[in-house]
């Protein structure tokens, strides 16, 4: 009987012990799983690609892989495809983002008021960010069609000139973006639109006693005050316009010849279309330093801005 | 008097001339699926045509649909499921333990494109004969349910009173016990959020399933995308696909509206 309750305390106690061995080790234990995930989906890859880009591997030479060290660099630098590609990412990207923030920024500050379908309105808008990127490139693409395409029948309505959309390397780039515009504009008038309401409301009070008018109130309180929300917001979304794959693959496959060739595009053709493996992986650590040098800035400016 | 009403409809002309642009491409989207070709080739385009279903008949009956649907579905849940498995923990680690490096170590895995991993996956997946298998499409969805997961628990169990675990672990209950007893289930609508928004993300995603995929485990945006590779396009067929491939996510974020705005707006808002 004594020997049992001995035995019984004993196992308490190990169990105890054993909890407490996960207890004092949980902040490790549970981040586990998901950092070693991490490690072996994203680091381990990011490494080899680094590694592949230091040699000329091509998967269709049949040929085995040859370190080369920075020559797949110079091919790829050497390459005008390579520099007007870099130059598109930018303005592609400059062109969408710019239009996204200005036109946010109107319509969060048109719907920071209580008005009825408030709430009707922002489900609207959420419909965009959740939509199917490939799906929308093609419903575009049948708006932008030069023969029965809807776009080219309101201009012509208006008595404007037909245009050819994605079809010519003029007007590819715009056109692609105007896609992005729409798919994007909502998330950035929403991200501002939960920012204002979390504004108080005293600086307006006072600046309303003293007279200012609504015109000096943005410059001089909202906007100042919603610039952190407007930043990291900005910056996300530049990430991810820079990273822009879906609806131009889709849309134009980077095409007409080359003319919406982005960063993304043309090291997803050179992986999966051309399979020189070694060129790929110079795009690719290009693409992740400038992604890398973005994000670095949204960890500076949220320690500056003591978000 | 006059005035504020005047106002108030000018205020609605504005509400309609925000909301007119977003819907407009869904609409004509819902509307071109149920043209006939030649409805939708006619010039001037047609606004009132005669409604057809022929177009759903074809993308379900002769396209296979509902197999690219139910491979987006079997992807989607088992990416989201595993990645709530491990990001749970996770994420419950980071809030109580402020772990800043860890959270932004997993930030970056939502921030790098997405292609950066894609080539050496297609590598090392061709090697392990796992091309066109769900395990190379779950692990390569799983990258980005996870980060998502993480990114909006680990701010939502920031948001739940540390009063709550210290109060059942006063009574002798471990932490972990804590965690799962008491706050797992109240983090219910954080984990709602989450889930919608992983699941959308994989729904959505083409450039992954466009390298691993083949026939077998081929996911809805892939099927619509080589819908369109042939020289004469259906569009009726394929604005029918779109319907169908946009829908259960449109659904979904009706369903959980407030839970999707708060978790798209979260990470820039409060960061």
């Amino acid at each position: 009987m004594k020997k049992r309750l001995a035995g019984r305390r004993d196992s308490m106690a190990m169990e105890r012990k054993k909890g407490s061995f996960l207890e004092k080790n949980l902040h490790i234990i549970f981040p586990m799983p998901a950092v070693i995930f991490v490690v072996v989906m994203m680091l381990f890859p990011v490494v080899y690609t680094l590694f592949l880009s230091f040699t000329n591997w091509n998967l269709t030479s049949g040929m085995p892989l040859s370190i080369v060290f920075l020559k797949s660099y110079q091919k790829v630098l050497q390459e005008p495809r390579f520099i007007a590609a870099l130059g598109r990412t930018f303005s592609f990207t400059a062109l969408a983002v710019a239009v996204e923030t200005i036109l946010g920024m109107i319509v969060a500050l048109i719907l920071n008021r209580e008005f009825r379908g408030k709430g009707f309105t922002k489900l609207i808008m959420l419909l965009p960010l959740v939509s199917t990127p490939v799906a929308i490139g093609i419903v575009f693409n049948l708006f932008y069609d030069p023969t029965i395409g809807l776009a080219n029948f309101v201009l012509t309505r208006f008595g404007l000139p037909r245009q050819a959309w994605t079809g010519s390397a003029a007007t590819v780039i715009p056109s692609l973006a105007i896609v992005d515009i729409w798919q994007w504009t909502p998330m950035i008038a929403l991200i501002l639109l939960s920012g204002l309401a979390s504004l108080s409301s005293e600086p307006y009070e006072s600046a309303r006693v003293d007279g200012a008018t609504e015109w000096q109130i943005f410059w001089r309180i909202t906007l100042p005050m919603i610039t952190p929300t407007l930043l990291t917001a900005l910056i996300l979304r530049t990430i991810d316009a820079l990273k822009t794959f879906d609806i131009i693959y889709a849309m134009t496959g980077g095409g007409p010849g080359y003319a919406s060739e982005t960063f993304n595009v043309m090291a997803f053709k050179y992986s999966f279309e051309y399979f020189r493996m070694g060129q790929a992986s110079v795009i690719l650590v290009f693409l992740f330093m400038l992604v890398l040098f973005m994000s670095l800035l949204i960890v500076r400016m949220r320690k500056s801005l003591e978000l | 008097m006059r005035a504020a009403v005047v106002r108030k409809i000018l205020f609605f002309l504005v509400i309609l001339a925000i909301v007119i642009p977003v819907l407009f491409p869904f609409l004509w989207m819902l509307t071109s699926s149920f043209k006939t070709q030649v409805d939708i080739v006619a010039w001037p385009p047609r606004l009132i045509f005669s409604p057809t279903l022929q177009n759903y008949e074809r993308v379900f009956r002769e396209q296979n649909f509902l197999k690219y649907f139910m491979n987006s579905s079997i992807i989607g849940i088992s990416a989201v499921s595993l990645s709530l498995f491990m990001g749970l923990p996770a994420a419950y680690s980071i809030a109580r333990y402020k772990q800043k490096r860890l959270s932004m170590f997993i930030l970056i895995a939502r921030l790098m494109p997405g292609i950066s991993f894609l080539m050496p996956w297609y590598i090392i997946f061709s090697r392990l004969k796992l091309m066109d298998s769900y395990i190379a499409l779950i692990l390569s969805h799983m990258l980005i349910t996870l980060p998502i997961i993480v990114w909006i628990m680990s701010s939502y169990f920031e948001s739940i009173p540390v009063e709550m675990e210290e109060s059942a672990m006063v009574d002798g209950a471990t932490r972990q016990r804590a965690f799962l007893s008491v706050v797992l289930p109240i983090a219910g609508p954080g984990i709602v959020t989450s889930v919608t928004l992983a699941f959308i993300f994989s729904w959505n995603n083409f450039m992954f399933s466009q390298v691993l995929s083949m026939e077998r485990t081929k996911t809805l945006p892939i099927a619509i995308y080589n819908f369109v590779s042939y020289a004469e396009v259906d569009w009726g067929a394929v604005m029918a696909a779109a319907v169908a491939i946009m829908a259960p996510a449109i659904i979904l974020t009706m369903i959980f509206q407030k839970y999707v705005v708060k978790g798209l707006t979260m990470g820039a808002v409060k960061g």
